[in-house]
């Protein structure tokens, strides 16, 4: 089962390199990483998808807490959330798929080259890649999941 | 306070004795001169010139677990900041709150491959609790305030302040503020006691029939000895303790059953397979005392009280958690216990008591084997333990590098206090032994420090003995030499066929006595059983001297009882010959 863990860390140098850090460290399959800073200017959000089971799932979450440099940690799979990912495709004009996407999707357009961007569950977005593989996309960039809870629950601090 | 303006090297000195830091051990070097020039003007900080920067990261090591209080060494740049790595990976697998400073090249050079520089906080950042690259002169006093504060609290650990030069510049001044309280809104440790499962684990006791207490190296690291002592007497329940444990509870008390694990007493090996209830204090079920932990006392209830979060049901499932100060939990819960009008199943207890008692008798260890004289012509290594341990009256702080030795002194010298035993149990650092001692003595000048090594750790780091000279440290060395990698024989001998690959020396030992009257010490030798205790009498009674004492050991001889991998904890071997399946 995929589970998506999300964590404030203080904005700062060597902040990022001790989370990556202790994946590595302590033998964690991570399959997706996104971090990006916050509205709040001295923190940054990572969030992380992994396919371990639970007691592995605590343990990560535990131990990224112990880690002095973050601020708050969440493991989103515990209660209901949203989960989405942002998918950048490249095709060839001739090889473009028919009928898959509309033109909302399309981000650029020239004679030779059309890109489009999805957003969607990861899994959405797998589906969507074996379907337009008879079509050979030149690449296929995708962002790792970001996550949100469906309630009132907010990863935010008070300051 | 002195709010005069200060260079950062006087402001970390300065910050240094704010924090009641008066002795520093380190070694100089081109990125760390300015705070060197700093200590030199100044008369609050003592500075102690080690060998060799691991030695230096030992001793401030030894330090911390000897006084509770942190260490502190300091290094520069480069190799200094290198060398010292094996002292902070030692420091962070057994929890001890030490403050390493190192000097980094000058800011602007940051990145450029310049002379001596190495990323200090990138090599360092899987082996510290937390780490500071100072990016400004005036940030000095508040990091080593955040420093210190996160060494000594929760799960302790150590911490390294990397800084570069130019923050140090004598030439660039500021006025001084050091901070009079840390404010972290990412670390906040949990403090005090956990209640709030108090009344089940009550619950749990009341009606255990064959209970343990397993405690470890967190009740000496949080001063909980007391509150240990004061449980197991409440309740009359067994105690063992690990290797990182031992003197948490008192090894002479006839409730010990000794250390529990890889190389534990059989009694205290039993009694945790057959438990029913096992109450776990600073203690963190590591490979080394579980043995597979699929079969570890699968009847036992888990009372697990651990002030890291994330030691709890991290092998072993806690039925019971308890995350707080170990002695502050404990506090909480023996009131709990004398609140009710508790009743323990006496005879069940005492049944379960004088079932260890038996399996003690059956196959516990012999603590009377000084008395049996020479074996085959030889010193067993367990006889120079026991004759440290009777000359000494038990009351030597004994620190140890790592293999045979250090499970004999374990095993063999009974540790009635916290913080009296010194070793690496974590990483198991050879070379541990020698510079620990120097932070032992340095803090307790007056007592006796001995050292239980081998003549494969000593040598690792020796260099120290030069040292121990020029600050007049009169550390007993006990040399247990067997002319061989002991531990590592020993498992060629279980398990490779008795091929002893690269552990033995081939005749190229130095001459132990020769070598330590070089660096001005007094060298004794033994070999024959007739001269130990009059050699170790004569050893102990040298009270200003440095005494190396080699002792010529049985080469044969293995340490037991040893857990068979991939098995129960009941699953031991007892001899060469005997086993327990």
């Amino acid at each position: 089962m995929k589970r998506v863990i999300a964590l404030l860390m203080e904005n700062q140098p060597g902040a990022l390199s001790r989370v990556v850090g202790l994946f590595s460290q302590r033998g964690y399959n991570i399959e997706t990483l996104v971090v990006a800073p916050t509205n709040d200017s001295t923190l940054s959000r990572l969030t992380m998808s992994t396919e371990g089971d639970e007691k592995v799932v605590e343990q990560i979450t535990k131990q990224l807490d112990k880690l002095i440099d973050v601020v708050m940690v969440t493991n989103l799979s515990e209660s209901e959330f949203v989960e989405r990912e942002l998918m950048l495709i490249k095709f060839t004009k001739d090889s473009f798929p028919e009928n898959v996407f509309d033109e909302s999707n399309i981000v650029s357009k020239d004679n030779q080259i059309i890109n489009v961007q999805v957003v969607g569950t990861s899994s959405e977005l797998d589906k969507l890649i074996s379907e337009i593989d008879a079509n050979n996309p030149l690449e296929i960039v995708r962002s790792g999941s970001l996550g949100i809870s469906s309630d009132e629950k907010t990863l935010t601090i008070e300051n | 306070m002195d709010k005069s303006n200060k260079s950062g090297a006087e402001a970390l000195i300065h910050s240094l004795h704010l924090e009641g830091v008066d002795l520093m051990f380190g070694y100089p070097g081109g990125a760390a001169l300015h705070i060197y020039d700093a200590i030199f003007n100044q008369n609050y900080v003592d500075h102690i010139l080690v060998r060799h920067e691991q030695g230096a990261v030992h001793a401030a090591d030894g330090y911390a677990r000897a006084t509770g209080k942190p260490g502190v060494a300091l290094v520069t740049s480069g190799p200094g900041a290198t060398n010292a790595i094996t002292g902070l990976a030692t420091a962070y697998m057994d929890s001890t709150p030490i403050v390493v400073i190192s000097g980094q090249v000058k800011s602007n050079l940051i990145g450029t491959d310049s002379f001596q520089e190495t990323d200090m906080i990138g090599v360092s950042r899987p082996i510290v609790k937390h780490s500071f690259l100072v990016q400004r002169a005036e940030d000095i006093p508040d990091i080593v305030k955040k420093a210190f504060h996160i060494a000594t609290t929760g799960r302790k650990g150590p911490v390294v302040i990397d800084i570069p030069k130019d923050f140090t510049d004598p030439e660039y001044k500021f006025e001084f503020n050091y901070p009079t309280e840390v404010n972290m809104r990412s670390y906040n440790p949990p403090e005090g006691a956990d209640t709030s499962r108090i009344k089940e684990a009550a619950d749990m006791i009341a009606i255990a029939k064959r209970p343990v207490i397993y405690s470890g190296g967190g009740v000496n690291q949080n001063n909980a000895s007391e509150e240990l002592t004061a449980l197991a007497k409440l309740l009359n329940f067994p105690v063992t303790n690990t290797l990182m444990g031992l003197g948490a509870f008192p090894g002479s008390d006839p409730q010990f059953m000794g250390m529990l694990g890889m190389h534990g007493t059989y009694q205290a090996n039993m009694a945790m397979h057959n438990a029913d209830l096992i109450i776990a204090v600073g203690a963190r079920f590591d490979d080394r005392i579980t043995n597979d932990p699929k079969q570890f006392a699968l009847s036992a209830k888990k009372i697990h009280i651990d002030v890291d979060p994330a030691s709890v049901s991290k092998i072993i499932h806690a039925d019971i958690p308890i995350v707080g100060s170990a002695k502050e939990s404990l506090t909480s819960l023996i009131e709990e216990l004398k609140s009710r009008d508790l009743k323990t199943n006496e005879s069940d207890i005492s049944e379960w008591n004088e079932q260890i008692k038996n399996w003690r008798d059956a196959h516990g260890l012999n603590h009377s084997l000084l008395e049996m004289g020479a074996q085959n012509g030889k010193i067993l290594p367990q006889q120079v333990i026991q004759s440290l341990y009777k000359e000494t009256n038990g009351e030597a702080f004994v620190t140890s590098d790592v293999g045979q030795h250090q499970m004999f002194a374990a095993q063999y010298y009974h540790f009635d206090k916290p913080r009296q035993w010194i070793n690496s149990g974590g990483l198991g650092t050879m070379g541990f032994g020698l510079p620990s001692a120097m932070g032992v003595q340095l803090a307790y000048p007056e007592s006796i420090v001995s050292c239980v090594t081998g003549e494969g750790s000593i040598q690792m780091c020796i260099q120290e003995l030069s040292t121990c000279l020029q600050y007049g440290l009169p550390i007993k060395i006990i040399n247990l030499n067997n002319a061989a990698l002991g531990m590592v024989k020993q498992w060629q001998d279980m398990q490779y066929g008795g091929r002893h690959s690269s552990s033995t020396y081939e005749n190229s030992l130095p001459d132990f006595v020769a070598l330590t009257e070089s660096y001005g010490h007094v060298g004794i030798k033994v070999s024959k059983f007739d001269e130990l205790e009059s050699a170790m009498k004569e050893c102990i009674s040298l009270k200003d001297k440095l005494v190396f004492l080699d002792v010529d050991v049985d080469p044969n001889e293995h340490v037991y009882p040893m857990l068979e991998a991939g098995n129960a904890m009941d699953h031991m071997r007892l001899s060469k010959d005997e086993k327990t399946w």
